[in-house]
């Protein structure tokens, strides 16, 4: 029981420091800023009426890549580095609190911040777009899995954003790997990947490794997931164009988000236990 | 010097303890040993090793050689943290938090009812500030709120790094109370501090660190009487007999109606009795004993001259 209050603890005050940093008000305010945009802006006016959450969710899916690990990595890459930084860290790892306690408090009270960003940025967008156009149930339920699994790729940014702290030792440079990881992870994958089939012209690389490599990438197995269950019902183009012809199950991709989860977090575990203050 | 503490009685046991950071021997064979309810202090120039030392105690570094018993446990491990409380040099706590929020915390981390260690706010006298954001605190406040959370669940070992660093001279009194309390409720302290004559009289025992070696360890009067540094005495003359009082007994003759003599200690007694036997001329005595900073400089000057006492 003991872990479970310690659990408890470390994330309550991270939850309420980030809440006084205005982290909380800020990820909210732009993810429901971001979900009333692409809700409005995306849907083409009064002529498409039916399927317009549908429509929402398919483009809040293909933007969210971009803005979710980004408010992961901005609430997490000091969580550490920072502590260490200021000398608060020392004191923490004094006390009996075990370091996976530490780690799993971190990450929780970091997972409830950006889930109350994702879910009131979606529950606002969401009742808007129904009161507009009217409630369309497929719609409803492309929002609430596009909120379940958005939370699942928030935490392996969030987690990889603490694994960058814990790396790193000072804050700046914990900011600027983080900023890497999302160049890399978010725009230049999806850049080479492009390059890689323009170049293959339909070939080994384009028809077999291309589906793999896809959803090997958290943000693009996020995106591939929402879109191929969405794939008849709004439009599609570009890289995902392929969620509709995937030569596996669409589950997959959740499964890939799942295993970078627990890879991450086992690196993280072994990293904070030889964590020095 | 003063026998160590039985191993029974020991909460902390240093044996041999060596650290290194690449070329640099941080730490060299030092043996430290503590029992319950026992003050120590640990003096050495900034440099010296104090932090290094703390710093292993609680497992944040490993040594190179020798061992660390805290509580039969190894360092870092949890029966040793359960024991432990720490309080670092320039005590740092999340700015957005307040007093009472920090202190819950801890108590929360250390398994202890926030209701039991909200208490020790006032016995910090941060009472009034419980509700203040530590931002807004002074550094002396902080270092304040940094004994506190020390002190939640009345640990086996307080480590106080520089703890009265920042601390105007009645805090730092209070301090010592404060801390006179735990140790007489059974808690050993390990504490450490340049400011050499403020821990004089507050410590039973007193471990001079100099370039990474324990130079010196035991009480005042054993460290003072192994380093044989004078006992000074002061004769005040009656007028005019200054100068017969400094044919008569030698010594140094200061300000017309002094004389300073100074002699070691085992001499000190007959010496006095003499005077007081003769006392013809004397109008006053006073007795200066050697104080912490004359024997601390004795001991960290012997040891960079590499004449280790």
């Amino acid at each position: 029981m003991t872990i479970i209050a310690n659990i408890a603890a470390v994330a309550g005050t991270e939850f309420r420091i980030s809440l006084r940093n205005w982290w909380v008000v800020l990820a909210t305010a732009i993810f429901t800023l971001f979900a009333l945009a692409l809700t409005f802006s995306g849907t083409g006016g009064a002529e498409t009426k039916a399927g317009q959450l549908s429509l929402a969710a398919a483009n809040i899916a293909t933007l969210s890549v971009y803005l979710i690990p980004l408010i992961a990595l901005l609430i997490s890459y000091d969580s550490f580095a920072g502590e260490v930084e200021r000398g608060t860290l020392a004191l923490v790892l004094a006390t009996p609190v075990s370091r996976a306690a530490l780690l799993a408090g971190k990450l929780l009270g970091l997972i409830v911040i950006l889930a109350i960003a994702m879910v009131s940025g979606l529950v606002i967008s969401s009742l808007a777009a129904g009161l507009a156009y009217g409630f369309d149930p497929d719609g409803l339920v492309a929002i609430a899995r596009l909120a379940v699994t958005g939370l699942l790729l928030g935490s392996v940014f969030i987690a990889i954003g603490m694994l960058v702290s814990m790396a790193s030792p000072r804050t700046g440079a914990a900011a600027a790997l983080a900023v890497g990881v999302w160049l890399l992870a978010v725009v230049l994958y999806d850049l080479a990947l492009l390059a890689g089939i323009l170049s293959d012209s339909g070939g080994f690389f384009t028809r077999t490794l291309f589906p793999y490599l896809v959803i090997a990438n958290p943000g693009d197995a996020f995106r591939i997931f929402n879109l191929a269950l969405l794939s008849d019902k709004a439009p599609v183009s570009g890289l995902d164009g392929i969620a509709s012809t995937l030569p596996f199950d669409t589950s997959y991709a959740i499964a890939a988000l799942v295993f970078w989860l627990a890879a991450i977090l086992a690196a993280s575990y072994a990293r904070i236990r030889r964590l020095a203050p | 010097m003063t026998a160590n503490p039985s191993p029974q009685r020991a909460i902390l046991s240093v044996e041999n303890l060596s650290i290194t950071f690449g070329d640099l021997k941080a730490l060299r064979n030092v043996s430290l040993t503590i029992a319950r309810g026992e003050k120590v202090a640990l003096l050495g120039h900034n440099g010296a090793g104090k932090s290094t030392l703390f710093k292993s105690i609680l497992g944040f570094i490993t040594p190179a050689g020798g061992s660390i018993s805290v509580a039969g446990g190894a360092p870092g491990s949890t029966q040793a943290r359960l024991a432990v409380s720490y309080l670092p040099e320039a005590v740092a706590f999340p700015r957005m938090l307040t007093g009472a929020e920090v202190i819950t915390y801890f108590a929360r981390l250390k398994s202890v009812d926030p209701i039991e260690a909200l208490p020790l706010l006032e016995r910090v006298g941060l009472d009034a500030a419980r509700n203040r954001r530590v931002g807004d605190y002074s550094k002396g406040m902080r270092q304040r709120l940094g004994l506190a959370q020390a002190l939640i669940g009345s640990p086996d070992l307080l480590l106080l790094d520089e703890p009265t660093s920042g601390l105007d001279p009645v805090s730092r009194r209070e301090f010592y109370e404060i801390i006179d309390r735990a140790a007489a409720s059974g808690t050993a302290i390990l504490f450490s501090s340049h400011a050499l004559s403020e821990v004089e009289g507050h410590m039973d025992r007193i471990a001079i660190l100099s370039r990474g070696r324990l130079v010196a360890e035991g009480d005042l009067k054993a460290l003072a009487e192994a380093a044989s540094l004078p006992v000074s005495i002061r004769l005040i003359a009656h007028e005019g007999e200054a100068d017969a009082l400094h044919a008569r007994y030698g010594g140094q003759r200061v300000n017309g109606r002094s004389v300073v003599l100074s002699c070691e200690a085992r001499d000190k007694l007959a010496l006095l009795g003499r005077i007081a036997a003769d006392q013809a001329g004397v109008d006053d005595i006073d007795i200066t004993l050697p104080g912490l900073d004359d024997i601390y400089r004795f001991y960290s000057m012997a040891s960079e001259t590499g004449d280790t006492p």
